[in-house]
């Protein structure tokens, strides 16, 4: 777990570039230099037409895609010199992710999927990976479905526990890529006031992509991305 | 819910491995099918040769020891003719008269305390003709210690008439010889050689060798009886060696030759176009393992290459969640592993079956086993190591690529 305490800033990007198929005709920037700072405990969403590079800003503070160029700081540690490796201790240890198509692991249930990242990082189970896990299954409100095979699960249901399992190693940073894309009004309320209630209490930072003017309202700080360039 | 003593890639992969039930069922079959091929033309082509090199070897020694062949030396040049003149000499190729190999005795104690040698033993033979009545036949006169001889070759088990037991006065004979004489046990046979000695024996068994010529001609005295038939007093013109593995025959008889000076032939040497078709048999058995065992390689890779495709979001979420690359790569190759390991279990479970049931089904006319099969734990042993490498090596390139998906891209799908 990252002390965020120690880190007041928790995502600064200076000058990102991201362009694809770079050297050949066909090169295509995506993000024109962009700067952006987010502070610790912050609930920031992130908005902006289809296209406009959203996604690709979003796995760039995730360590999930390298810019092209400039720097990209997440927890107080700078990133553009990482290795594989470290970069992936950095997003398993300080990272979580929720993506608009949930994409639990269907061979295994819904606590086992909380389970998942702990499992990953300490190479076998225990009992303290099991509580934890019931804890946060739990605390989404599907204590009682806990046994139940991924797939068995309503898309609501579904979309709680891979909150859940993104909280799993208790990481500073929560990103959510229209996590209630593919809800009904009932249940993105829900994920929504699931995540606000993580980020009170745990104060955890959240960067929350989202199509939905009235739950964009909601957070403390818009981030609007127009054609690659963060406009507000 | 979670093993704890299970490390994290192996609960991926045997869950991944449960999940497509169907698909890994279908891998482990290939595999088991492949094994059981492998395990089942193994046994039973070892237990071909087995019967072959048994068979060859019930009625000869591993290595036959014999005196060195009479050689014609040439005149030397120059000592009878002149200086400057060339002696143009015909050399005539001698005729080998029966000799004793020279201090047979010191020769077959050395040979017996050489650690892969059994039994040394020495033998008296030449050519006789056997009389009675009117009739008469050219035979082969063996003269042999039956407590040595017999460990060597089994004669009493061929005795279909009679007892193999052999006194300075008894003789036994073949079935032919007895059927064109028409004697029988008890019966009396005059015996004389080409130097004119003469002898008289008793018929004390009849045996049946398995084959009409030596029937017709082979013919068992004791030792000392045939040495002086032969006019070989003391003397003996052969020595059959047994050796531990009749495969080092050849390098034995090799050793035995070096160290006594006396000419050792190995059976590897007599017979030698069995042992090349022995050899043979055994390289296109190999060709067969190898073909079989590529095609479950490739079968294994193609499965692992599809669930790759099939998995590729999951590989995405868990790259994502922090799993590292080396994680990935492990949970893949464990899969073509597992798959491998319970295809050769099941393969050689299936292999052993259908030995049994071949074993069963084919059989002489008598009812016996047509031959015995050999079933050997390391052969399966064998199958077990080589078929879950091979999985692991089949699942290389999967995993690889399933390690050097670019999360972004497996996501999105």
């Amino acid at each position: 777990m990252v002390d965020v305490a120690a880190h007041p800033v928790v995502v600064q990007l200076k000058g990102v570039r991201k362009a694809y198929n770079v050297g050949t005709a066909f090169e295509t920037e995506v993000l024109h230099g962009i700067d952006l700072t987010v502070r610790h405990g912050e609930f920031c969403a992130v908005v902006g037409p289809s296209g406009s590079g959203k996604s690709t800003l979003l796995n760039i503070v995730g360590l999930l895609d390298r810019p092209t160029s400039g720097t990209v700081e997440v927890c107080g540690e700078e990133t553009t010199a990482l290795g594989d490796r470290a970069l992936t201790r950095l997003r398993g240890h300080s990272i979580g992710f929720v993506f608009q198509f949930h994409h639990l692991i269907t061979a295994f249930t819904a606590l086992e999927n909380v389970m998942m990242p702990m499992l990953g990082a300490e190479e076998f189970a225990n009992d303290a990976m099991r509580v934890r896990a019931e804890a946060l299954i739990a605390s989404v409100g599907l204590a009682a479905w806990k046994d139940n095979g991924a797939g068995n699960l309503s898309g609501g249901q579904q979309q709680r526990v891979a909150i859940a399992r993104a909280l799993a190693m208790g990481p500073a940073l929560l990103l959510a890529d229209e996590p209630t894309g593919n809800l009904d009004t009932k249940s993105a309320d829900e994920v929504f006031a699931l995540l606000r209630r993580f980020n009170t209490e745990h104060g955890t930072t959240v960067l929350f992509v989202t199509h939905n003017a009235a739950l964009a309202e909601r957070c403390d700080k818009t981030i609007e991305v127009v054609d690659g360039l963060v406009t507000a | 819910m979670f093993k704890t003593w299970l490390p994290f890639e192996w609960i991926v992969s045997i869950r991944f491995l449960r999940e497509g039930r169907l698909q890994t069922l279908f891998i482990i079959a290939g595999v088991a099918l492949g094994v059981a091929v492998i395990v089942f033309m193994s046994a039973l082509m070892t237990g071909l040769q087995m019967n072959f090199i048994r068979r060859v070897l019930s009625a000869q020694g591993h290595i036959q020891l014999l005196p060195p062949k009479e050689v014609t030396r040439p005149l030397r040049l120059g000592v009878y003719a002149p200086p400057g003149e060339v002696e143009a000499a015909i050399v005539q190729v001698p005729l080998q008269r029966l000799k004793s190999i020279d201090q047979w005795q010191a020769v077959a104690q050395q040979i017996r305390a050489m650690p892969q040698v059994i039994v040394v033993s020495p033998l008296a033979g030449g050519s006789a003709l056997v009389m009675r009545g009117v009739a008469s036949r050219a035979i082969t006169v063996a003269g042999i210690d039956p407590a040595l001889y017999y460990r060597i070759v089994t004669l009493p088990d061929k005795i279909v008439n009679g007892k193999a037991e052999l006194t300075g006065s008894d003789i036994l004979i073949g079935t032919e010889l007895a059927t064109d004489l028409g004697v029988s046990v008890g019966d009396k046979l005059r015996l004389t050689t080409a130097s004119g000695a003469d002898t008289t024996l008793t018929i004390v068994g009849i045996f049946d060798l398995g084959n009409k010529a030596a029937n017709e001609r082979s013919t068992f005295v004791a030792l000392r009886t045939a040495q002086s038939l032969l006019a070989l007093p003391g003397g003996v013109t052969s020595l059959d060696v047994t050796v531990r593995d009749v495969y080092t025959a050849e390098t034995v008889a090799q050793r035995i030759t070096a160290a006594t000076g006396v000419q050792a032939d190995s059976w590897i040497k007599t017979n030698a176009e069995l042992f090349t078709a022995i050899a043979a048999q055994s390289t296109s058995n190999n060709a067969i393992r190898f073909f079989v065992g590529l095609s479950v390689a490739f079968g294994i890779a193609s499965v692992l290459a599809v669930v790759v495709v099939q998995k590729s979001r999951e590989i995405g979420i868990l790259r994502a969640m922090g799993i590292s690359q080396g994680q990935v790569m492990r949970v893949f190759l464990l899969q073509g592993g597992l798959m491998a390991l319970a295809g050769s279990v099941a393969g050689s479970a299936l292999g052993a079956g259908v030995l049994a049931l071949w074993q069963r089904s084919a059989r002489s006319a008598d009812g016996t086993p047509l031959f015995a099969l050999v079933l050997e734990p390391s052969l399966f042993i064998e199958a077990l190591v080589l078929a879950t490498v091979t999985g692991l090596i089949a699942a290389l390139a999967p995993a690889r690529r399933a390690a050097r998906l670019d999360p972004v891209v497996a996501i999105r799908g």
